[in-house]
């Protein structure tokens, strides 16, 4: 029992709350001093991460007794690297946000800390309800920072992004009731402990439905295909920042709560849809590397390359193998680094264009900078799963996964790699070399946005050297949360 | 012959039990006593605070008097002083409180007179303790009409304004047409079980003579429900909501949406739970089927609406569907999540509506969505409490309405009707909709339609009220606003309280599982 978890959590939100009561101009830098400093706890707690250890530092308290739902938290190898994802990533986007003029500041830099709040209370939580509590939470933030700073026509995409998202979520709302009301055994008390709703049962019937909602619920946020309705939208209105944020790390709430919640408990369900769900990922791949090729404005290239970004990391949890979890968890670290260094380039450059992102109009931009074009270079090259990159060590392990046991699946995933190489080049020749565009001025990278990327791309760079640093960490969790799914599917198939 | 008087026996009354009745009965008459004195200080002063002292009474005898535990029907069987009751009369109690608060500038009672106003509003929150406690069907009936009669006189009390006279007489039409529905409704169940009260109609299903399928009986519950139906604004017995809303002034809006939603919910949950508890398998399906339609139509009502009255009234007839949802299961669960809903739901509710309030005395709009628009830049504190409650209404988490749905779904899984479960949280999804408009018309107002930003009106209040007052001129309804929001998002993160109060409500009927 330690409070460490509750700190780290609240943190943010504490510092939100403090910019909202101090004078304007300090809002931004109390929030910033927050981010930092849960950033600092994060490094601590990477330090001090016992591999192999199950859950640490758990907290675990009564919250709402009468509904069963308690205030558990608690970090294991499946979310200490989302964790520190959420640390590192909310770092660099604050930090460019405090340095742009800002309409209503305080107000932009509360929903920021909550945003971080609700984010870091969905990786931590370790009770069903609360993580629903805090997934559903991290859309209000949201939801006030596209419709209130986006641009364009902000509140149509911002409205359209929160029905899209809670119509899953709201769906999985009902869902995880049922689950723990149906999971009580009779004369029990009802319970939405994950560790309490892992002993009890539901029949398979059961978790088939529940499944599917949850499944609704995580694929609209990831997203995958055919629930990617919301995303032109919102990636074309929103700020850089909230959208970074957005792509990067909320994206990552959904796929993770295949592994936390619906695998370990709902192992027969899980095993019934594998096979929809793979070919939802595959498709998914397909579709959004397609897409981003054809694509003009810089952030949707970003956009539909995360939706096929993403199809690989489902792919890598529904192969059921050691390796492809492996390899999904890794992937989310990579792609949500790779994603804020990539949304926050986008932001140079496009200041350095009159603000446009459409390729057409970009070009030339490497003339005079230099440092720019080396840290795009690396990035794009790491996106595109470059060997060296950790992107490739996952990608490979989540293909060896998928080889294993759906090797037509794993072959027509591969494509999706070329395919990578493909967009991502492309946006860099575009925007970097190519003939200088219009309104285009090649000017180097200013001190903010190196403070805020350089370090971004050195974790990239680390990353890609030492990817066993995430692998040994996470692997005994990723083993255990398949394992229940994965021993079903063997005695299916021995059937 | 001269009849011996010694032979006549009144009736052994508890007082004690019937104190809180007492005291905004007697209120009602002190306050309308009052009223005939001339003078502005005995008008805009002294009536509302003595309905105010009465309400505060009637609050404190409620908790003196609060026992939980199955209590025994009192006055010959005629009311039952249980929590449940006083549970909810504390609903109508803060409703009434809330009421006098938002009138007190109001045009209304200005125009019909301040006594007059005042006394018709206790007496309607004594016609729903009356039907709350009511044991009875011949008490469920003189409950209702009492709450009914003084509300359609209030929803016509702006008398200068011709929807609200329109108002007021829609609502007696329609309400007497529920009226007489639910009084044959009662009467054929008299006929079928031989007696009007609640324990004897159980005591007679649980018998052998009568059976629960018996035509007789089932059109009776029909009826009843029917009637009760138009009250609670359960669809399709809706048609009256908008209309009345958005018509009556707003202050008593707001009390007919939270208060005799309340009522009416008691009386379905005392009814169907003491009385029919038997014949559940006949009215679950058809309470089902009616939560269905309303839930459906009160938030595809609401998409189109521009008048916040309007939409209120839409998402209360919503709200009401999600409240069936509790009564429909039939268990001690589903009642305690249904009590436990009207307490947040008259919160949330409150905190809209004197948002409303304080923007149509000011705004040239009135009650149109565009007397909210940049709310977020004129007054920010308004425009949060504002948000609170949508987010509420909508069911976000932190909120104390995401605490309220979650206990429902969870009686209505439990209760065997999961597929009801998601019905609720369907119609969540239909009415972000309109909930998240009122909100981005607040906060996110497009750059380049601007409105003009509202002068700061520092015209200070001429008589009490005026058209031009401000904020600042109103703290009252600002301060009701901001503290039913603050208590929205405290009952969201410590409902505790509601819940021990819910738990305590759901002992005073000891048939239910």
């Amino acid at each position: 029992m330690t409070i460490h978890l509750s700190i780290v959590l609240f943190l943010p939100l504490a510092t939100g709350v403090l910019g909202a009561l101090l004078p304007r101009g300090l809002a931004r830098w109390s929030v910033l001093a927050g981010t930092v400093a849960v950033l600092a706890y994060t490094v601590a707690m990477l330090l001090d991460f016992e591999s192999g250890g199950g859950l640490q530092w758990v907290t675990d308290d009564e919250w709402i007794p009468e509904l069963g739902i308690r205030y558990q938290l608690g970090v294991d190898g499946l979310n200490l690297f989302l964790i520190a994802l959420t640390a590192v990533s909310w770092v660099p986007c604050t930090l460019v946000a405090a340095f742009r003029h800002q309409d209503r500041p305080k107000l932009f830099f509360f929903w920021l800390a909550l945003g971080e709040t609700a984010v870091l209370g969905a990786f931590m939580a370790q009770d069903l309800a609360l993580f629903i509590v805090f997934f559903d939470l991290m859309l209000v933030p949201f939801y006030f920072m596209i419709g209130g700073w986006g641009s364009g026509d902000r509140v149509r995409a911002t409205t359209k992004f929160v029905i899209y998202t809670l119509a899953g979520s709201l769906l999985m709302l009902a869902g995880a009731i049922a689950l723990g009301v149906l999971a009580t055994p009779p004369g029990g008390e009802i319970s939405f402990s994950l560790s309490e709703l892992q002993q009890r049962a539901v029949s398979e019937g059961t978790q088939q439905w529940i499944v599917l909602l949850f499944a609704l619920a995580f694929f609209v946020k990831a997203p995958l295909f055919p629930l990617h309705g919301w995303v032109p939208e919102t990636y074309r209105s929103s700020p850089i920042a909230t959208i970074a944020l957005l792509s990067a790390v909320l994206s990552k709430v959904g796929v993770y709560g295949f592994l936390r919640i619906v695998l370990p408990i709902m192992p027969e369900g899980s095993q019934h849809w594998q096979e929809l769900f793979i070919i939802l990922a595959v498709f998914s791949i397909l579709y959004g590397s397609i897409l981003a090729f054809s694509q003009d404005n810089v952030r949707l290239v970003v956009a539909y390359s995360s939706i096929a970004q993403l199809g690989f990391i489902v792919l890598g949890i529904f192969a059921f193998d050691d390796k492809g979890a492996q390899g999904a968890v890794l992937q989310m670290v990579n792609h949500g680094i790779v994603v804020v260094a990539l949304f926050l380039i986008i932001s140079v450059v496009a200041a350095r264009a009159d603000g446009s992102e459409s390729l057409a109009e970009l070009g030339g931009m490497a003339f005079r900078a230099p440092v720019l074009a080396t840290l795009f270079l690396i990035v794009t090259l790491a996106t595109l799963a470059m060997p060296g990159s950790a992107n490739f060590i996952g990608e490979i392990l989540i293909l060896f996964g998928a080889f294993e046991d759906k090797f037509v699946y794993g072959v027509v995933a591969s494509v999706g790699v070329v395919l990578a190489a493909v967009y991502m080049i492309r946006v860099f020749q575009r925007v970097m070399h190519n003939r200088q565009g219009p309104a285009v001025e090649s000017r180097e990278i200013d001190g903010v946005h190196l403070a805020a990327i350089a370090p971004l791309v050195a974790v990239i760079i680390a990353l890609g050297l030492y990817p066993h640093y995430v692998v040994d960490r996470t692997q005994n969790a990723t083993t255990a949360s398949i394992e229940g799914a994965r021993s079903v599917g063997q005695e299916v198939a021995a059937r | 012959m001269m009849a011996p008087f010694a032979e006549v026996q009144a009736p052994v009354i508890d007082y004690e039990a019937l104190s809180p009745l007492m005291a905004t009965l007697g209120g009602s008459i002190v306050v309308l006593m009052a009223g005939l004195l001339r003078g502005r200080f005995v008008q805009t002063v002294l009536v509302p605070l003595l309905t105010v002292v009465s309400l505060l009474t009637a609050i404190g005898l409620v908790i003196w008097v609060w026992e939980p535990g199955d209590t025994v029907p009192i006055i010959e069987g005629a009311v039952d002083v249980d929590t449940l009751a006083l549970g909810v009369s504390i609903l109508f109690y803060a409703a009434g409180l809330v009421c006098v608060g938002l009138s007190l500038r109001a045009d209304a009672p200005r125009e019909a007179g301040w006594g007059e106003y005042y006394a018709l509003l206790l007496g309607s929150i004594t016609g729903m303790v009356v039907l709350a406690q009511s044991s009875n069907l011949i008490t469920l009936f003189v409950g209702l009409e009492l709450l009914s009669i003084p509300l359609y006189v209030l929803c016509a009390t702006e008398l200068r304004r011709r929807t609200s006279l329109e108002s007021g007489l829609k609502y007696l039409v329609i309400g007497s047409v529920g009226s007489a529905t639910l009084l044959y409704g009662l009467a054929l169940i008299y006929g079928a079980t031989g007696t009007v009260s609640f324990r004897g109609i159980a005591t007679a299903l649980a018998g052998d003579e009568l059976s629960v399928s018996d035509p007789l009986l089932l059109t009776g519950i029909a009826l009843t429900l029917t009637g009760l139906a138009f009250k609670a604004s359960v669809a399709p017995f809706h048609q009256w909501t908008p209309d009345v809303y958005q018509g009556a002034p707003t202050p008593i809006t707001t009390f007919m949406a939270v208060a005799t939603k309340a009522a009416a919910f008691a009386i379905f949950l005392r009814l169907l739970e003491s009385a029919l508890p038997l014949a559940q398998l006949q009215w679950g399906p058809a309470l089902a089927a009616l939560a269905t339609v309303t839930i459906i139509v009160g938030n595809v009502g609401a998409i189109p609406q521009r008048s916040l009255k309007r939409l209120l009234a839409w998402s209360s007839v919503a709200q009401a569907g999600y409240l069936l949802a509790g009564v429909v299961v039939g268990s001690r669960l589903g009642l305690q999540a249904t009590v436990f809903y009207l307490a947040v739901y008259l919160i949330m509710n409150v905190t809209a509506f004197a948002v409303v309030v304080a923007r149509e005395r000011v705004s040239e709009h009135g009650d149109d969505i565009t007397s909210i628009a940049n709310l977020g830049q004129i007054s920010p504190w308004l425009a949060a409490a504002m948000t609170i409650a949508m987010l509420s209404l909508a069911g976000f988490p932190a909120t104390a309405g995401f605490i309220g749905k979650f206990y429902l779904i969870d009686a209505a899984v439990a209760g065997d009707y999961a597929w009801l479960g998601i019905l609720i949280v369907v119609g969540s999804v239909i009415s972000m909709a309109y909930y998240l408009r009122v909100v981005a018309t607040m906060w996110m107002g497009r750059v380049e339609l601007e409105l003009p930003s509202v002068p700061r009106r520092r015209v200070k209040p001429v008589s009490g009220w005026s058209p031009e007052a401000d904020l600042r001129a109103q703290p009252e309804v600002a301060a009701i606003a901001l503290a039913f929001a603050v208590l929205t998002i405290l009952f969201g993160l410590w409902p505790d309280p509601l819940f021990d109060a819910a738990r305590e409500m759901g002992t005073s009927i000891s048939a239910l599982r």
